[in-house]
């Protein structure tokens, strides 16, 4: 399979992105670069953390008007696989490829940390090989992660199945204290209606090898390629969604 | 003609406004208790050239909607200001 890492001039974490795809799945890889509408014959377009065009205005406001971004919305639109994490996941709402929105911590404090999620619905790329519920360990370092959409969204989301993630303790409870960012509904990530574009607050990308302290991460980037290879007459197993908190 | 138009962009009612909470907060601590709400949102200021106001007042909406303000999460409201020259 071959992805391709879009960096703006302001991301950060584009290196373990490709690092992710190369190093560790042994894939191909390939930088896409900010001004390049060429997304380079690639599989699934990762959308990388960090502070894209100095998060001027809004998280990732100007990102959305990048020349690559006109490429990547195509390839969304095609059904293409899109990931987004931290600063991709807020570009990707900009752009209107994902609903809602990523605002200030709700305690108006930047976060570092490790938090637990948990996979809501199997039915995505990027869980496609998790277990439904399961609950992994990411790392999270933002200021603005609280997400938000109005009553009609946050409704369809639930019905949809498009929550992918929940913010939940080491038990699995989908409490406030297990919200880092006072995110409506503990949601730490979505996917679109399409279910092709997956944004997650989180750092997966952070999260790949157990000598730097974890690698549940590895389970969403390992689920794509199992995700385009699956046999939809016989192996697609049934979307598991479950339930709100 | 010049014309200056101040875009005002605020956080939509029913909207966490966390920086307003932490400001209506802190003046209450000063001994402002009067403040019942504060929201805290932002100002652009625009100088548009060669214009009229009346076409200018769709362009800048068009700028709103498409860059200036996040229709998810943010309400704005124009302003124009008529400069000679």
């Amino acid at each position: 399979m071959r992805w391709g890492v879009v960096v703006f001039p302001g991301s950060n974490d584009d290196r373990d992105a490709l690092r992710v795809a190369e190093r560790v799945l042994g894939d191909e890889a390939v930088p896409l670069w900010h001004k390049d509408r060429d997304l380079h014959g690639v599989d699934c377009v990762l959308l990388p953390g960090g502070f894209s065009y100095g998060d001027y205005l809004r998280c990732g406001a100007m990102a959305r008007f990048a020349p690559v971004m006109e490429s990547v919305a195509a390839h969304a639109r095609a059904g293409g696989l899109v990931f987004g994490t931290c600063n991709g996941f807020q570009i990707l709402c900009e752009a209107g490829l994902l609903p809602g929105a990523l605002v200030r911590n709700r305690n108006l404090r930047f976060v570092c940390d490790v938090v637990t999620v948990r996979v809501e619905t199997t039915d995505t790329p990027f869980t496609y090989g998790c277990r439904p519920g399961e609950l992994l360990q990411l790392p999270v370092k933002h200021g603005e992660g609280c997400f938000v959409a109005d009553e009609a969204t946050l409704a369809a989301l639930e019905a949809n199945g498009q929550i992918v993630f929940r913010y939940v303790d080491r038990a699995g409870r989908a409490t406030a204290e297990a919200n880092p960012n006072g995110s409506l509904g503990n949601i730490a990530g979505v996917c679109n209606a399409g279910r092709n574009v997956v944004g997650l607050m989180p750092h997966p990308e952070h999260a790949v090898e157990r000598l730097l302290g974890g690698d549940d991460g590895l389970k969403l980037f390992r689920s794509a390629p199992a995700w385009l290879g699956r046999d939809l007459a016989t192996s697609r197993r049934e979307p598991t969604v479950v339930p709100g908190p | 003609m010049a014309v200056v138009a101040r875009v005002i962009v605020t956080p939509r009612r029913g909207i966490l406004d966390p920086q307003g909470k932490a400001v209506q907060q802190s003046l209450h601590a000063l001994g402002f208790g009067e403040v019942a709400d504060a929201r805290v949102g932002k100002y652009v200021e625009l100088v548009l050239k060669d214009v009229v106001r009346d076409a200018a007042a769709a362009r800048v909406r068009a700028m709103c909607e498409q860059l200036l303000a996040n229709g998810v999460i943010e309400d704005f409201r124009i302003e124009f200001d008529e400069k000679q020259g």
